[in-house]
């Protein structure tokens, strides 16, 4: 069971997802976000959880929590 | 009662589907108890993988061009309107010119995807692409008058069209100038959105050491936002600024607003069960191709095999017996790696691409493909 309790402004099910990857459905989801918004991108992909941390270690969105207690992963970013 | 089924966008998507459909249901639609009507806002067809030729002079628009009437069977009705109004309860489509609105019982989505130049400021007045055929056209004239300088291709919108045409760009070019005896006095940088040089870890990790050994630069994490097109600088959200003399960019893409007036799904997307193709929000409508969002690339095989598939399950559902083909996630790409040597790569669901070694045969394999394009459209190949 997850213990998170952020309510996503917006969810990008990436799950599945091969290519380009759900990373870069995240970035297009953060561009037309506002800021202070919550992205919750749900991934199956192992990748993720390297690539979203170090995408978002490069801009000023903050990852405020990782959910990975179910069969897929949740990212929840928060949009700068 | 006549089951009409109407496909919005005659592109690759629509075409392949009404004559699988033509095919498919020859005797019902003879026979009266079926209808289908193909709507396509221009009386061409338009092949858009023709457009990544065009600035290299070795291709010109009208070979990605043909008369949809020439394309389509017979049998299909093919209306050239635009759609201006999704209606899925009422289940019917408002029309631009048209008198009245056209009513269907399936309805399939293939509406595919459309440039947003706009949400960069600076773009459009700064930067060329080749994902439009005016961009192509205008981007020729620009890199046949180019001796020197620094040539950027920045991968800007994301998702976007065939996701291997951004390496095939950049690998012809290089060999474009090469061969002119211009490569020294070009410089040439890949931009990429993410930490790799695809979204694709197998192909980002065979392309990476290909222009790594041809000098193209790269630059990863680089997600434009602004273009200045006074000072030539495109400046990225983590704050990278690049000069460039030419600036060739792949623009955010979007579908089309229909698609979100019907409340179908965001920036003109379908949300769909990408197994089925299903709409999530409506009944008795599917999307296809660039419109349907399946998690796979934007690409024509891919809406060429879904057509496929939709096909199969439209004739099933009207015949009342239960439809049982899905949609794997099967995608097939040729990769540019030069002006005369190509990839090649397969994948699904479950089974990750794995790069073909390029080579003569596969380049003219993908010409041949595209040459071929007009009879597999036609159901003849
Ligand atoms: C430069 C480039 C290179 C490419 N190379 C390749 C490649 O090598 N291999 C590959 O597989 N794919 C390639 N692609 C991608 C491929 O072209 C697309 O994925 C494919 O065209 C998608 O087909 P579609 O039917 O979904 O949409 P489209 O082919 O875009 O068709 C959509 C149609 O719907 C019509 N339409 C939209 N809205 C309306 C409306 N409201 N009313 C009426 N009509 C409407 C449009 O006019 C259009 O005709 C390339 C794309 C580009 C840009």
């Amino acid at each position: 069971m997850s213990t998170i309790d952020i309510e996503p402004t917006d969810t990008v099910d990436a799950r599945g997802a091969a290519c380009p990857g759900p990373l870069m459905d995240l970035i297009g989801r953060v561009r037309s976000a506002s800021p202070g918004d919550v992205i919750l991108l749900l991934s199956d992909a192992e990748q993720s959880l390297t690539d979203v941390s170090e995408w978002v270690d490069e801009t000023d969105n903050e990852l405020v929590a990782v959910d990975e207690s179910g069969d897929h992963y949740g990212f929840y970013v928060e949009v700068a | 009662m006549t089951e009409r089924v109407a496909i919005l966008g005659g592109g690759t998507g629509g075409a392949v589907l009404a004559n699988n459909l033509a095919e498919r249901l020859g005797p019902e639609i003879d026979a009266g108890d079926v209808e289908v009507t193909l709507i396509n806002d221009d009386p061409d067809h338009v092949y858009k993988p023709v457009w990544l030729y065009i600035p290299f002079g070795q291709r010109e628009p009208a070979d990605g061009r043909r008369p949809l009437r020439d394309l389509v069977d017979d049998r299909i009705d093919l209306t050239i309107d635009r759609v201006t109004a999704i209606d899925t309860d009422g289940k019917e489509l408002a029309l631009r010119d048209g008198a009245g609105p056209l009513g269907y019982d399936y309805l399939v989505v293939a509406t595919g995807s459309t440039l947003a130049d706009d949400e960069i400021p600076g773009l459009a007045a700064g930067g060329h692409d080749y994902y439009s055929e005016s961009g192509a056209l205008a981007l020729r004239d620009e890199l046949l008058s180019m001796t020197e300088g620094h040539l950027v291709l920045s991968v800007v919108g994301t998702p976007h069209m065939c996701p291997a045409a951004p390496l095939e760009f950049v690998f012809m070019a290089d060999d474009w100038f090469r061969k002119r005896g211009l490569r020294d006095d070009v410089e040439i940088t890949y931009t990429y959105p993410i930490q790799r040089v695809h979204g694709n870890p197998h192909i980002a990790e065979w392309a990476a050491p290909i222009m790594d050994e041809r000098d193209i630069n790269v630059e990863t994490f680089f997600n434009a936002e602004s273009v200045d097109p006074d000072a030539k600088t495109i400046t990225s959200m983590e704050g990278t600024d690049l000069d460039y003399d030419l600036l060739a960019a792949i623009p955010p893409h979007r579908g089309v607003d229909v698609v979100d007036e019907a409340g179908l799904g965001d920036r003109g997307w379908v949300d769909v069960d990408k197994h089925t193709l299903e709409a999530e929000a409506a009944d008795d409508v599917y999307a296809l191709g660039d419109a349907a969002t399946t998690g796979v690339p934007k690409a024509g095989s891919v809406a060429h095999y879904q057509a496929g598939v939709l096909s199969q399950r439209l004739a099933s559902e009207i015949r009342g017996r239960p439809a049982t083909a899905t949609y794997d996630g099967k995608t097939l790409c040729f990769v540019e790696t030069g002006m005369d040597a190509a990839s090649f790569v397969e994948f699904d669901y479950e089974n990750p691409p794995s790069p073909a070694p390029p080579s003569e045969k596969l380049h003219w394999s993908k010409l041949a493909y595209n040459d071929s394009y007009w009879l597999t459209a036609r159901g003849l190949l």
